[in-house]
This record gives C-alpha cells, sequence and structure tokens, in this order.
C-alpha cells in the first residue's frame, strides 16, 4: 500500500511539527508514506471564493501528482472534502479522479476506517474538547451530527479513547461552526471572530484544558484569538495527541 | 443596498450583549426542533420522502399547477396568474377596488412582503393590517419582518412595550408578555371584525383537489378569512404538492423544524368560498420559473418556509435579519435572493461559513451550502467579487503553481516577519490580526524538515 501524504500549504508553511507528526504516526505503522514534492495546495481557498477557474489549475495539478498512489491521506478535513465533494465539477470523467476522489482521507479517517489500529500506547491525561470542524463533520462524516436523527458516533472520539487517562468534556454546542470559514476568516473578520470567540468559551465553561480537532486551520483561528484574549486554554492538533506514544 | 452583509453584521456584532441574546433565543428554537425531530424515529425517512415529492412536483410542475386550477375553479375559487410581483399586486388591487375594500386584514405571507404589497396598496388608500402579532409588532415599527417565521425576533419584550405604548397606549413601562398580548387581542379582534377584505398566504396547494391550506399558531388566518365576503390568497408557483396524501409528510415536517411543535395550532384548510362571498387565489411566478431552469439552484423551491435553516445558521444567530437586506434572510434567503439580483446581493453568498448546519436541518433537504458555494462562482463570474480580492486569489493561484516560488515565499516570510515590529506585522491591513494572533513562525517548512529526516536516513 503506497500512501502519498498531502499537507495543506498553510500547514506545509506554518505548522510543521504537526505535520511531521501525520507523517509520523504513519511511518510507525509500517505504511510506504511518500511526500511528493511539487505538491502546493489543493484550490479550496480559491473555489470556496467562487474562483472557479484558479481552483480548476490545482484541482488537475492535485490528481497529476497523487492519483499514482493507492490512498492519499492529509491532515485536514476541508481539504480532503474539497477533492472529494468540489473537484468533480472540475475534474469528472478525468483519467484517476474517481481513485482519487474515493481514496483520498483524512488522517482520523484513515486510521480509525482503513487501518483500524488496536492500540496507540499514548497516554493524554487531560481533559479534552472536540472541536468537530464542519467539513470534517458534515461532509466526511467523522461524527453524528445534531441536526440528524441518527445514532451517536464519533470516529475522532474512538481514536483518542484509545489514549490512557484521557477525558473528554461535553459541551453545550458540541458541532457549532467556530467561524474560521477559509477566506470568510477576513471578509466576514467580525462575524469570523464572534463565531470563535464563543466557540472558545463554550470549551472554556465546560472545563477543556486542551481543544482538539482534525483541521488546524479552525485551531489556528481559535489558538489566534485564545492567544490575544490571553485565555487559560490551548488548541492541539489531534495527530499531534495521536503521536504522543512515538519515540 | 448601501452597505454588504460584512459592515451590517459587524454593527450587529457591536452590541455584544444583544447579538448574544439574539443567538441564545435562536438557538432555543433549533434546539426545541432537534428534540421534537428526535422524537419521530422515522424523521430522515420523512425528509427524504419530502424531498422528492417536492422535486417531483417541480419537475412536473405546469401540470400539477394545471390540474390545481382546474379542481379550484370547479369548487367555485377565482384563479388568477401574476408573472411578477407588479402583476400579483394590480390583481390584488383591482380586486379590491371591485369590492370597494377600504379595510384589508392580512395574515402572514412572505410572498406579498416579497412583492411589497402593502405599501402598494395602502398608496391607494387601503388600510392593511398584519395581523400575525409578530408581523403586527414590526409593521407598527415601520420595519419589515426580519425572520420569516419570527419576523419580531429581534426585538425583546421592553421593545414590543414602548411600541405597544405609542400605538396602543398601554400602561407606560410594562412589558409583561400576558399583558401586551391582551392589548393587540383587542386591538386585532377590532380589526377582524371591521374588515372588508382578508389575504393569506399558502403553505401548500393541493393538486388533486384545488384546495389550499394555511399554517398558524394564532389562528389569524382562519378570524381573518372566516367574516369579510372576500378572501385572497397569494401563492408561489412551488407551494403544489400532487395529493391531499401527501400533506401530512409535510404538516409533520413543517412546525417540528420551524419551532419544535408537533404540529401548528391551526391548519386551515380552505376547500371553497364562505357563504355568498368570493374566494381567489393568485398564483405567483415572479422570477421562480427561471430557478427551475437551473440545475444547481432548482433545489431551492423545494422550501417549505419553516425557518429551520434560519435558526441554525450561526451567522444568521449573531447578524439579525436585516443583515441580509432581502426580503428573506439566512441560507434560503441568500441563495433566493442571489437568485433573484446576483450584483444587489453579491455578499449574501459569502455571509456564510459553509458549515453545512442548514443543509442538515432542512426538512426537504435543500443543498443550500452548495448552492451558496456555487452562487460564488457567479459572482466572479460576473466580476462582482472586487478587484483587490480576486488578484490576490490569481497571484496565489500563480505561486501555487510554481513551487520553488512558494517554497521561497515561504522561507522568506519566516525569515522576515519575526523580526518586524509589532505595528508592522499588525497594521490595519491585516484583517487577521485585528483581534486574533498570528500563530509563531517556524524557523522551517514541513518540506525542509522532510528533505533533512529524509537526508539523515540515506
Amino acid at each position: 500500500m503506497r500512501i502519498g501524504l498531502f499537507i495543506p500549504c498553510f500547514m506545509n508553511e506554518l505548522y510543521p511539527e504537526a505535520s511531521m507528526d501525520t507523517l509520523r504516526i504513519l511511518e510507525h505503522l509500517g505504511l510506504d508514506v511518500e511526500y511528493p514534492f511539487e505538491q502546493t495546495c489543493c484550490g479550496q481557498p480559491m473555489a470556496n471564493t467562487g474562483c472557479a477557474k484558479e481552483a480548476s489549475v490545482l484541482a488537475y495539478r492535485f490528481l497529476e501528482i497523487f492519483k499514482k498512489y493507492d490512498y492519499i491521506v492529509a491532515p485536514s478535513g476541508s481539504c480532503v472534502s474539497m477533492v472529494r465533494q468540489n473537484y468533480a465539477q472540475f475534474l469528472e470523467g478525468k483519467d484517476g479522479f474517481e481513485h482519487l476522489r474515493t481514496h483520498t482521507y483524512e488522517l482520523v479517517e484513515f486510521l480509525h476506517d482503513i487501518i483500524k489500529p488496536d492500540n496507540l500506547h499514548v497516554k493524554f491525561p487531560f481533559k479534552v474538547g472536540i472541536h468537530n470542524s464542519c467539513h470534517a463533520h458534515r461532509h466526511l462524516r467523522l461524527a453524528s451530527m445534531s441536526e440528524r436523527n441518527e445514532a451517536p458516533f464519533s470516529k475522532i472520539k474512538a481514536l483518542l479513547e484509545k489514549a490512557e487517562g484521557i477525558e473528554f468534556v461535553e459541551l453545550t454546542r458540541v458541532d457549532e461552526c467556530c467561524g474560521f470559514g477559509g477566506t470568510f476568516c477576513v471578509s466576514e473578520e467580525a462575524m469570523s471572530v464572534a463565531m470563535g470567540k464563543d466557540r472558545v468559551q463554550d470549551h472554556l465553561k465546560a472545563g477543556v484544558q486542551i481543544i482538539t480537532g482534525v483541521d488546524m486551520s479552525c485551531l489556528m483561528h481559535m489558538q489566534g484569538i485564545i492567544d490575544r484574549d490571553k485565555l487559560p486554554i490551548k488548541t492541539m492538533y489531534v495527530g499531534q495527541i495521536l503521536a504522543g506514544g512515538i519515540v | 443596498m448601501s452597505q454588504g452583509h460584512p459592515e451590517l453584521a459587524e454593527k450587529f456584532i457591536a452590541n455584544d450583549e444583544r447579538m448574544h441574546w439574539h443567538d441564545k433565543a435562536l438557538w432555543f428554537v433549533r434546539a426545541k426542533r432537534d428534540n421534537a425531530s428526535k422524537g419521530v424515529a422515522e424523521w430522515e425517512d420523512l425528509r427524504d420522502c419530502a424531498a422528492k415529492i417536492k422535486m417531483h412536483t417541480i419537475d412536473h410542475l405546469d401540470s400539477y399547477l394545471l390540474e390545481f386550477e382546474k379542481n379550484a375553479l370547479a369548487k367555485g375559487i377565482h384563479i388568477h396568474w401574476a408573472y411578477d410581483a407588479q402583476e400579483h399586486n394590480e390583481i390584488v388591487l383591482k380586486l379590491l377596488q371591485e369590492k370597494k375594500v377600504q379595510k384589508l386584514v392580512k395574515s402572514k405571507s412572505m410572498l406579498t412582503e416579497e412583492c411589497h404589497l402593502n405599501p402598494y396598496l395602502e398608496a391607494a388608500g387601503i388600510e392593511v393590517v398584519d395581523t400575525d402579532l409578530g408581523e403586527r409588532i414590526v409593521q407598527f415599527r415601520k420595519e419589515p419582518p426580519s425572520h420569516i417565521v419570527l419576523p419580531a425576533i429581534h426585538l425583546k419584550k421592553e421593545d414590543v412595550g414602548t411600541t405597544f405604548e405609542e400605538f396602543l397606549h398601554t400602561q407606560k413601562g410594562n412589558s409583561d408578555p400576558t399583558y401586551l398580548t391582551r392589548a393587540a387581542r383587542v386591538h386585532l379582534r377590532e380589526k377582524f371584525l371591521n374588515a372588508d377584505a382578508a389575504m393569506t398566504g399558502v403553505n401548500f396547494g393541493i393538486a388533486e383537489t384545488g384546495g389550499f391550506v394555511v399554517c398558524t399558531n394564532e389562528g389569524n388566518a382562519d378570524l381573518g378569512a372566516g367574516l369579510p365576503k372576500l378572501h385572497i390568497a397569494s401563492m408561489g408557483i412551488e407551494k403544489i404538492i400532487p395529493k391531499l396524501s401527501d400533506l401530512a409528510i409535510f404538516t409533520r415536517l413543517l412546525a417540528r423544524s420551524a419551532t419544535g411543535q408537533p404540529v401548528t395550532s391551526y391548519t386551515s384548510h380552505y376547500h371553497a368560498p364562505v357563504v355568498g362571498g368570493e374566494l381567489h387565489v393568485i398564483i405567483v411566478d415572479n422570477g421562480r420559473s427561471d430557478i427551475i431552469k437551473d440545475k444547481d439552484f432548482r433545489q431551492s423551491l423545494q422550501c417549505i418556509r419553516c425557518g429551520a435553516c434560519i435558526n441554525t445558521c450561526p451567522v444568521y444567530r449573531r447578524s439579525g435579519g436585516y443583515s441580509y437586506g432581502y426580503t428573506i434572510p439566512g441560507p434560503i434567503g441568500s441563495t433566493l435572493g442571489a437568485n433573484r439580483n446576483i450584483s444587489l446581493y453579491k455578499t449574501l453568498p459569502f455571509a456564510c461559513s459553509l458549515c453545512g448546519s442548514c443543509s442538515n436541518v432542512c426538512p426537504v433537504k435543500i443543498d443550500l451550502d452548495q448552492q451558496l458555494y456555487k452562487h460564488r462562482q457567479t459572482v466572479v463570474a460576473q466580476n462582482l467579487l472586487g478587484f483587490k480580492k480576486h488578484t490576490i486569489l490569481k497571484v496565489a493561484t500563480w505561486v501555487m503553481k510554481h513551487p520553488k516560488i512558494l517554497d521561497f515565499s515561504g522561507k522568506m516570510a519566516r525569515a522576515i516577519v519575526p523580526k518586524l515590529p509589532r505595528s508592522i506585522v499588525y497594521s490595519k491591513a491585516n484583517l487577521w490580526g485585528k483581534q486574533r494572533e498570528l500563530p509563531p513562525f517556524p524557523k522551517q517548512s514541513f518540506k525542509e524538515a522532510y528533505q533533512a529526516k529524509k537526508g539523515d536516513r540515506k
């Protein structure tokens, strides 16, 4: 099984440690992982701003770079959702697209659905609040939605539960958006921040020590608010918790 | 619209206490909706079924509308066809003038709001009284509804108290909800008793029977339509359902989705004029048939106007109905508004974080977030995004096509930005940094670290 690792552009530049933890987890499981150097951006910021022409160029690039792998794994729910949900408009019918669409996975989803590890050998004795980032949550279906009448489940929780000492904290609004929203975070700056503050407050009031999730972008937004307002809470990419046991 | 959604939202958010009160009030309704929907085991099946019935009806709308007309005419109901808002308003005025109507009572109809009927009739000297309590409150205040189901949700009871002091001469400073409701009731009873004609909206027009159904909680549609000899109902072409047996699917979904009630207090069926009176239905297109032609947006015509997408929208809850500048706010309003006039409502497709909650509360499964995503492409295609934003994304795309240039830019930024004074990094141009810190810049990128690691191994 050959895995192509996709690291979102902003994570490559700003979050090398969280990205490296993603690689370490996969390699530690004995998987054959390759990081193709010519990769850049999946085109999500362009697509979400309506720039279809630009997004299409980057989608095509992504396909060419990654179609040769058995699986494509990325530490991001929203980039994966871009591939699965929005690439069809640009790539439908193109050679390798169907494989790409059905074999691109977000890290937690890949571990949970495909690898199914028994034990993570991780200790994480903290009170954790899960941020269900919207695209991972509602497009990739990583957990049951509060809107739907469906049996409760959470792939993130199912995986994190294997960490020793971890304590999950229940929130008042389990899957409300944090307001990052891609370019929304600057085009609707006031709204984005208002939503982010409310989200952080929900975690704070519930007694959370660490906010975790599968999208570093949402966490970056909330951490930005936490740092500015000097709040006693931290964000941590889920991969960094999962990689904790790897020495 | 002189100001777009971001500016109007910012103003609403500036009053932190009131913004949070508004958010909580609507979240309360959303939570009630969740409870109610979870009490119905077959909820998701109902949604599937309702969506399919609506899509089927829209696919065969011409024949269902004609079937409705034929069956309605057989029941002695008059049918009128209005191409647009202007034609609709002219038909209403003509009918009212023929009967020398001076006083009209009207129960809730977002279609008449869409057509701006009230000012049109008032200019012709007709008194129009909105009889839904929330609508009457905003009508006193000369405001449009800020929500399609809860028209006065932006107002606190104290605001209603001061409004009633002015218009209904209630006690000064008394904002007790029961007291105010009684005052409104006395006022509205007098209007009902003296009305010359009544108007209602239509929740469901049933092709098979030629009758229609109006859902209210206050019974105001019945009080209005029961007394005068003239009843005019305005119906958008998308309100048709094929059979009477389909109705139960929608009534089970509608009230639960709207307010968390199992059913509206009144589900009134109109199948004939009152004795000695006339019943008219105006079937209105007003741009709807254009939407049918567009496969990306036609699902928006499945809407049954429950308002669930509005209640769940994290943006609406924090920006209020007026921040949208369109008759219908929230996700459904943003897609309908963008369809009506993309230039005028160009900020609405972006008044959304694409969280997707709306599409999942929607009882008829409209792909609302996907519609707003697609409207953004229309905004760009019509050169409405703004030169600066578009240029930034064009340049970014060019950089992303050239990995070496991206790597170099990243390296430069990581070397330079940490050395710059805070006043420059957090200048006005940095919208991110207005209320948020940037993450600390690392020494190397992942790619650099990866290369180093692989080099070590070799």
